[in-house]
């Protein structure tokens, strides 16, 4: 019987802080995820912000929790190697009728405690911003607004968890707790039982489900909240600042920024939906970002697009925990001791800002209630970044390539990945066993060929790496294989149409 | 092989037209010519290529790609032209430095004193259609498709939709049968077949694969694999006819959308671009906006047959021995524009003084199929210099036009030269 201290649900941004948070305590701690990597569900498909934290109601634990975030990414990336930029983003405001809606912001801003934040008067941001409609009339700078990748900002901080104790299990499901009396003891999954004596709840948009199998929070719902983008080729379209539009009760709106890649993306809208596996691109969904993004950008060209994709929200219908506030999306963090069980749900945006300080917040809930949690002396903060040849200047190349051969191999080419890195990520300590996971961790397939190069050496690596035939290899776990059968092998040869 | 530190020509792509280049450069005089191949081996696309039609042109014989990259290769072989395979060029400067890195070779700085682009094409993907959907594997562009079947000898598939009417879909609609696939159906958004003629016929009539024209995927299902394509008509304006949709059961999508150049390269040294065809601008010669910088193949435009491609590199690489061995040519350039019915034409420009060497083609495209008699005409400002009767004229086959030598001393005297599709008896 194999039983740890913890076992996290989850290995999306929340999950992997909270591995993380937990790995510098004298704890064993496992790490469940029901997909074939970490970091393939929310947390992958989003607009990779970190907010400043102007846009949550003042008093919302939404408020305080991205505020004390946005701080704490700086020491955060420095230490586990996260691409991640202190850009500064907009809000523009588009005609008279959404003066006020900036101005608002700025107030709640300021409320919220966030610093650096300005107002700027039509003329500034035009001279700035040379590309904006013409029609903008204000709009508000917030310094402290940033980019991420967001598969770095889930994959080091477990990496790190990992290097520094922890276990984690892929493709591994939760079915049910296992009780002992009233307290639970474990999780039943599909790979077998583990017992622990904490359970920590970060299943993202099936957080609901998970608490209700311990028949808490009876009331409480995920509906995903669809959104959807278009990113473009860099060589073709290039806006580098963060803009987001004036906020509407449903969303943020949607959005013209940039990735830490140097992409422009743009999106997300906002519908509400029942599934929450449908990240499948509508037509009404991406005219509707089109329309959207020209609003700020009314230069922005669908030619240049090189790729579309969709990612789900995972709202909540939680009151806020300030009993002076009528808001019923606010995060839902709590502890239930008798139980043996944390819950972390309905993190919608900004919840990668926020990630990092819901992990100290759950930290706190647990001393609070006396769970003895002593640091460990040989803790390391620090998750060196792996190697990225197309960042090195010609003479890192030169000279990484003659002390290591196989980056001098270009497996991608509009990225410019090589194997030495691809082989790196397939032998790390979170091994990349699939396409879409060496993708996510080196950026390959990602350019303005979509893998249509990459695709047929990256299957050869990884068949040759992992001692696969080429036919197991897969997109993204489950019955995503790319080869169905050699050639040769007509079991029913198609002489009819002979 | 011990690489130099200087090359009169260096060839990047070893595809038709690279190859070609890299011939014709031995031939011309220069003295040292290095080709760089990112596949572990030279022929380019070609090795992929495992169906006949090649080389009708140049050898009057009917083969398949290997066979006629292999031709190529041996005579550069045993003109010394030198091979760097497996290695990548990341990037040229304008004074034709060469950064190129490989597994084998290490990372190097190259001077060549010329520098042929032969890179070819790109397919376009599914993004440059935007088909929304689910985003599953089993969607390939056929090329890779081709890759996968013929060099890699895996099935991505058994059950196919694929979707335009390009040269490569209808070849891998056949390939794939003969593999013991389902083709379920080929669908082209336009009112018109975008290949070759005899491709429909040889690939798609003869093994009864239903071709549906005005019809494009609309959504893509399967959130894992491709389980389906939902299917609409479309109108003159190509937006999807209501109630047309159909779903079809499959686990694979083949895009055969259209080729772009591959011209990250050429965009990174700052050679001018053709935003019709999203190629260099070429002169006669096959030499860029930037002396000494020639290009071949489908890096320029999108070629229909191989033979042509190669006749491009025969030109370019005679272009980069000539530059190498500092042959000065005079620059007096005549424009070339595209008329009535023209979607583009390859050369963009001529040199004056070219006109008393070899015979000037040029290679156009037109914008929509006419199916009677039409002239191809020559025009300058003034005058009608030449024109040539088609029996038709189709988006998916290239026309070619040789100014005649007759002609020289009109077009010599032109500013500007059209060229134009004329209703016959005009």
């Amino acid at each position: 019987m194999e039983k740890f201290d913890f076992i996290i649900i989850g290995a999306g941004v929340v999950g992997a802080m909270i591995a993380r948070s937990l790995s510098r305590y004298e704890v064993s701690l496992l790490v469940i995820e029901k997909e074939s990597d970490v970091c393939m569900g929310t947390s992958s498909a989003n607009t990779s912000i970190i907010h400043a934290g102007y846009d949550p109601l003042p008093g919302t634990l939404k408020a305080e929790l991205n505020v004390k975030g946005n701080k704490l990414w700086d020491t955060l990336a420095f230490e586990l190697g996260i691409p991640f930029k202190r850009t500064g983003d907009y809000v523009i405001g588009i005609g008279k009728e959404e003066i006020d809606g900036v101005e608002e912001l700025y107030k709640r801003g300021v409320e919220n405690g966030v610093n650096g934040l300005e107002i700027l008067k039509k003329e500034e941001i035009l001279t700035k911003l040379q590309y904006l409609n013409r029609e903008v009339s204000l709009a508000l700078f917030a310094s402290s607004g940033g980019i991420v990748d967001p598969f770095q900002a889930t994959l080091a901080p477990l990496e790190n968890a990992v290097l520094n104790g922890a276990k984690i299990l892929l493709e591994t499901s939760f079915e049910d707790f296992i009780f002992n009396g009233k307290r639970i003891i474990g999780v039943k999954t599909n790979k077998g039982d583990f017992y622990s004596d904490w359970v920590i709840n970060a299943a993202g948009l099936y957080s609901d489900k998970v608490m209700h199998k311990a028949h808490v929070h009876e009331e409480f719902t995920i509906t995903p909240r669809k959104g959807e983008y278009y990113i473009f080729d860099r060589n073709d379209f290039s806006i580098k600042e963060v803009l987001f539009p004036v906020p509407t009760k449903a969303s943020k709106g949607i959005m013209v920024t940039t990735t830490v890649h140097g992409n422009t993306i743009i999106g997300p809208n906002s519908h509400e939906i029942e599934d929450k596996e449908d990240t499948s691109n509508t037509e009404e969904g991406l005219t509707s970002v089109y329309e959207g993004a020209r609003k700020l950008v009314p230069t922005i060209n669908l030619k240049h697009v090189i790729a579309m994709f969709a990612g789900l929200r995972a709202t909540g219908n939680a009151r806020s925990p300030n009993p002076n506030i009528d808001y019923n999306h606010d995060y839902l963090i709590d502890i239930l001791p008798n139980l043996g069980l944390v819950n972390i749900a309905g993190i919608e945006s900004p919840g990668l800002a926020s990630s990092p300080a819901i992990a100290e917040y759950v930290i706190n809930l647990l001393k609070d209630a006396n769970v003895k949690l002593k640091e460990k002396k040989d803790f390391n903060p620090v998750r060196k970044p792996r190697v990225r040849f197309r960042d090195l200047s010609n003479d890192e190349r030169k000279k990484l390539v003659e002390n290591n051969p196989s980056y001098g191999r270009i497996i991608c080419r509009c990225e410019n990945v090589t194997e030495g890195e691809i082989l790196a990520e397939i032998h790390a300590p979170i091994p990349a066993k699939t396409y879409d996971a060496l993708k996510r961790r080196t950026w390959l397939g990602t350019g303005r060929c979509q893998g249509a190069f990459d695709l047929p050496r990256v299957i050869e690596l990884l068949s040759k790496e992992l001692n696969l035939d080429p036919t197991e290899i897969t997109k993204r776990g489950n019955n995503s294989k790319f080869l169905f059968r050699k050639t040769k092998e007509v079991q029913n040869a198609v002489k009819r149409y002979l | 092989m011990q690489l130099k530190d200087i090359y009169d020509v260096v060839v990047i792509g070893s595809g038709p037209g690279g190859l070609a280049s890299a011939i014709q450069a031995k031939k011309e005089g220069a003295e040292s010519v290095l080709v760089i191949e990112r596949d572990k081996e030279p022929g380019g696309i070609l090795n992929q290529c495992i169906h006949n039609g090649f080389g009708v042109e140049i050898f009057k014989e009917d083969m398949p790609g290997p066979k006629y990259a292999e031709m190529f290769i041996k005579e550069a072989e045993s003109l010394g032209v030198e091979f760097m395979l497996d290695s990548m060029v990341l990037e040229i400067t304008p004074q034709k430095k060469v950064y190129v890195t490989s597994k084998w070779y290490g990372f190097n700085e190259i001077q060549a004193r010329a520098v042929v682009f032969a890179m070819g094409a790109r397919e376009r993907t599914r993004a440059q259609i935007r088909t929304p959907g689910f985003r599953p594997s089993g969607v390939y562009t056929a090329g890779t498709a081709q890759r996968l079947v013929n060099i890699e000898g895996f099935m991505p598939g058994n059950r196919f939709v694929i979707l335009g009417s390009g040269d490569i879909g209808m070849i891998m609609a056949r390939r794939l049968t003969l593999e013991g696939a389902k083709v379920e159906r080929v669908l082209e958004i336009m009112p018109f077949l975008t290949g070759l003629t005899r491709n429909y016929v040889q690939c798609l009539q003869d093994f009864n694969i239903p071709l549906q024209l005005k019809h494009t995927v609309k959504r893509i299902l399967g959130k894992n694999r491709v389980e389906a394509v939902e299917i609409v008509e479309v109108d003159e304006n190509f937006k999807p006819v209501k109630g047309s949709e159909e779903i079809i059961t499959a686990d694979t999508l083949l895009l055969s959308v259209g080729l772009v150049p591959e011209i990250e390269l050429a965009r990174s040294v700052g050679v001018a671009i053709d935003p019709t065809i999203l190629g260099p601008y070429v002169d006669e010669e096959m030499q860029t906006s930037i002396p000494g910088i020639f290009a071949a193949g489908n890096v320029v435009h999108i070629f229909d047959l191989v033979d042509w491609v190669t006749e491009a590199g025969f030109i370019a690489g005679k272009g980069a021995s000539r530059y190498a061995l500092k042959e000065k040519t005079e620059k007096v350039l005549i424009p070339i524009k595209s008329g009535n019915n023209i979607h583009h034409v390859v050369p963009q420009f001529i040199k004056k003084d070219a006109l008393e060497k070899a015979p000037i083609k040029l290679m156009m495209r037109v914008s929509k199929p006419i199916e009677e008699k039409v002239w191809i005409e020559l025009r300058n400002e003034n005058n009608l210099i030449f024109r040539k009767l088609e029996r038709y004229v189709r988006p998916g086959e290239m026309v070619v036009l040789t100014i005649p030598q007759k002609t020289y001393d009109e077009v010599f005297k032109s500013n500007t030269l059209y060229v134009s599709v004329e209703k016959f008896g005009g």
